[in-house]
């Protein structure tokens, strides 16, 4: 009886979840699995497409003889690369219509002109005619000879299914001389990012946790940032930032601050001297990780405040009669009360920026010194248009996230589920 | 008489004082104000001066007259050294002053010998400095999104600092920006093929999770603790590894540049943070209540519609909410899988205004104001349930 039950229990669990299992393996299991199939192959952006053979049909009217008409298609292969095999067309002719002296390679059976055109190598190109009259020897109405498409179908090797296996890709993704550069910006931008994000969402986590008039209203706008989609604020920002007419170098200009206005977002070193020591600053890189900074500081907010809410508040009272100020209150008892939270906030919020795209994307593009892994990807596979680098460089990332990860679930992942 | 809480406040009230004047005078720079001097020394010296005086008053007058009287001398004072502005400007600048002053209630002398008065000081203004600080760096972004969308280019290359909005202009003028991004660059199709969109994956989503959820935190078979850690391992995993591969399978399959495709691609994205947070709720739910249900006769359909749904409206509204806004903020998918103009959606649109050099500023930040403006009011309107959506769903972002 039992069994039986638990053997229902089984099927209804199986039935329940196989359509989101099944969704989620689809399109985001298959194509971390794919990507190592694709980089591991020499492939272009305009190999993408499957070849196909395409016809563009032209209906020309003979003026001296109006029962006879010519139809020119225009054949050709969509691919420059790659050949087509077995191509088979067919085209319909209306009632009473025949062609006269058909091409050999074509058949006319029950109002169908049927072709074998065989095999056509890369950029192949043909302008085939065919000659028709109308056996009731009236004109032939060449709009419906027009409206009828031709059919083809041809085989084409579709090059992501061969068996073509190269190195290549991953031996330029790692003899690249950028490859250490880009490994190290990528870690500036995720390690400053996160770390400057938790600091600030602390900030304002022990603001909100306070009692003062508007506090609500804090609290909502907190979250503006992380709420507003990436496009519109990037492109604020971008605007804002602008040296020509952006506000933020207006106002420094006009108040003195700086002579000249500074391309916040466009120059890669910004040379400071401070006390005689000469220090080069990433500058884009750094506004660029101020604007990280700025949006994702809510997240760490809201972390933080929901467990200073749930501190006890007879800590602090305990505190207090044993003389302790607001400073000493902070230190030993807020501080410890949140490491925890601070630990996976910073383990979580590192693996994202890791992979941030968007952000880098709208505000520079990966230009002047900020081109991170995820930009690299975007790079490689659609500026460059190498498919199969832009997956190697995928395959990097996700090496680097498995380790991530393993790093994660050995110190915290068991507290994880506490929070 | 101790020295050094005197001294720490003296420092950190006028520091704090002048900084608020300081953003009144970017603000008011902004309006059109030809303020060219930020005098930071001279101000932080007369904040010095207030801050002094009224420490040495003490509680000696009453507390409303010592504020106003205060606050006029120093505004006096203000507008001596800052001259030339305007009478709004100064009156801004008495508010300040009267707000200020009225915050240092408590202080006299004797409050300065309180045990811990300097940390208690230093704590009192650093909380007063971070909400200005938070709220002028939050909003001023936002506050130049909406004003900019006002401006024309012209006006804003002849003074990218003059932001105020003209009223005696007629409406259409004013929101002629608006105008032209509606009619010229068709932004109805896209607030309509965004909309539908991400209700869509909203749908689709809560469909599929709903019973997997379920299933994970109710039954028990074979797997059920690799799902688990395997929905947040998934999870991890971010876009830009999945784009590639997508690209070239919906390319060959012609679901790029259709709707279908992103409804696709979003609800695969969201549904494991879904299941993830609506299986917790669930576990919450007393199964006593299920076994009633059985007992009744109710097939695990029933219970899901009759019993858990109703039951788990609130954690329901979160993830529909929190789903609503990724996809409503989705801008990578849609940058790789649409290029006709006619499937765009909003993000979408926007990155392609920019794509012309020519696109004037205004029009950029009209898109990005109807991007943002939604998305705001939701949030407002409903924070409740997004706020707690976005605690649990915060690991990614």
């Amino acid at each position: 009886m039992t069994d039986t039950l638990s053997k229902i229990e089984k099927r209804t669990a199986y039935t329940l979840l196989l359509p989101a299992v099944f969704l989620v393996f689809a399109i985001v299991l298959f194509p971390i699995f794919a990507n190592i199939w694709i980089s591991f192959k020499e492939v272009q952006l305009k190999d993408i497409r499957i070849p196909e053979p395409r016809a563009k049909k032209i209906v020309k009217i003979i003026p001296e003889d109006k029962t006879k008409l010519k139809i020119v298609y225009r054949l050709r292969n969509s691919s420059l690369i790659q050949d087509i095999n077995n191509i088979k067309f067919s085209d319909t002719l209306p009632n009473n219509i025949e062609p006269v002296d058909l091409d050999s390679r074509c058949k006319f059976k029950s109002k169908k002109i049927i072709c074998n055109f065989g095999n056509w190598e890369a950029g192949y190109k043909e302008n085939f005619e065919i000659l028709i009259q109308n056996t009731n020897n009236r004109e032939i109405d060449k709009r419906a000879i027009k409206d009828q498409k031709p059919k083809l179908s041809g085989d084409a090797d579709n090059i992501l299914l061969t068996t073509k296996f190269t190195l290549k890709n991953f031996k330029n993704v790692f003899n690249e001389n950028e490859f250490l550069d880009l490994l190290l910006t990528t870690f500036y931008f995720t390690f400053f990012g996160t770390v400057g994000a938790i600091i600030f969402g602390m900030f304002a986590a022990q603001l909100v946790n306070q009692k003062f008039y508007g506090r609500t209203f804090m609290r909502s706008i907190l979250l503006f940032p992380y709420v507003g989609p990436v496009v519109a604020l990037a492109y604020t920002w971008t605007l804002m930032l602008d040296p020509n007419s952006g506000t933020l170098n207006a106002l420094l200009v006009n108040f003195g601050i700086i002579d000249k206005p500074i391309n916040l977002l466009g120059q890669k070193y910004l040379i400071l001297s401070l006390f005689g020591f000469e220090i080069k600053l990433r500058l884009a890189l750094t506004t660029v990780i101020m604007f990280e900074i700025w949006r994702y500081f809510p997240l760490a907010f809201l972390f933080i405040l929901a467990r200073l809410q749930a501190v006890p508040k007879d800590l602090y009272e305990a505190a207090e009669v044993d003389g302790a100020g607001p400073f000493r209150k902070f230190i030993n008892i807020t501080l410890p009360q949140i490491t925890a939270i601070l630990s996976i906030l910073f383990m979580i919020r590192f693996i994202w920026n890791f992979n941030k795209f968007e952000d880098i994307f709208l505000l520079t593009g990966g230009a002047s010194g900020t081109r991170t892994l995820p930009i690299n990807v975007y790079q490689q596979g659609f500026a460059v248009s190498n498919i199969g680098m832009g997956s190697a460089v995928s395959i990097v990332i996700v090496m680097l996230l498995i380790i991530f990860m393993i790093i994660y679930f050995k110190l915290i992942g068991k507290r994880a589920n506490e929070i | 008489m101790k020295y050094k809480p005197l001294f720490i406040y003296l420092f950190i009230s006028s520091f704090f004082l002048t900084l608020v004047n300081s953003i009144w005078k970017i603000m008011a720079t902004l309006q059109g104000l030809k303020l060219t001097e930020i005098n930071l020394n001279i101000n932080f010296l007369l904040a010095l001066f207030l801050s002094l005086a009224f420490i040495l008053i003490g509680k000696r007058f009453n507390h409303l007259i010592k504020i106003v009287i205060l606050s006029l001398i120093f505004t006096f004072f203000y507008i001596l050294i800052n001259e030339g502005a305007p009478i709004w400007y100064n009156a801004g600048i008495l508010l300040i002053c009267l707000f200020f002053t009225n915050r240092l209630k408590n202080y006299d002398l004797n409050f300065l010998r309180e045990d811990f008065i300097s940390e208690k000081i230093v704590f009192d203004f650093l909380s007063l400095f971070a909400i200005v600080f938070f709220a002028f760096v939050i909003l001023f972004p936002f506050y130049l999104m909406f004003v900019t969308s006002f401006k024309t280019q012209a006006a804003l290359l002849f003074n990218p600092l003059d932001l105020s909005i003209s009223l005696t202009n007629n409406l259409t003028e004013t929101f002629k920006s608006y105008f032209v991004i509606f009619n010229t660059y068709d932004f109805g199709r896209y607030i309509y093929t965004s909309s539908i969109v991400s209700i869509g994956t909203v749908i689709i989503t809560l469909i599929f999770a709903i019973p997997a959820a379920y299933a994970v935190a109710r039954l028990n078979f074979f797997g059920k603790t690799f799902l688990s850690t395997s929905i947040l391992i998934i999870y991890m995993f971010p876009a830009i590894v999945l784009v590639i591969p997508l690209y070239t399978v919906f390319s060959q399959l012609g679901l790029r540049n259709s709707i279908e495709g992103l409804l696709i691609v979003y609800t695969a994205t969201t549904l494991p943070v879904a299941i993830y947070m609506l299986q917790g709720y669930f576990k919450s739910i007393p199964k006593e209540i299920e076994d009633a249900g059985l007992m009744d006769g109710q097939n695990w359909f029933g219970i899901i519609i009759k019993i858990i749904i109703p039951l788990s409206l609130p954690a329901i509204a979160s993830v529909a909410l929190y789903v609503f806004m990724i996809a409503w903020n989705e801008f990578l998918f849609s940058l790789m899988f649409l290029d006709n103009p006619k499937t765009f959606t909003l993000s979408r649109a926007i990155n392609h205004l920019t794509g012309d050099a020519e696109t004037p500023r205004q029009y950029l930040m009209a898109g990005s104001v109807v991007v943002t403006l939604p998305i705001l009011l939701i949030f407002v309107y409903f924070e409740k349930y997004l706020v707690s959506g976005l605690t649990a769903g915060s690991v990614k972002g």
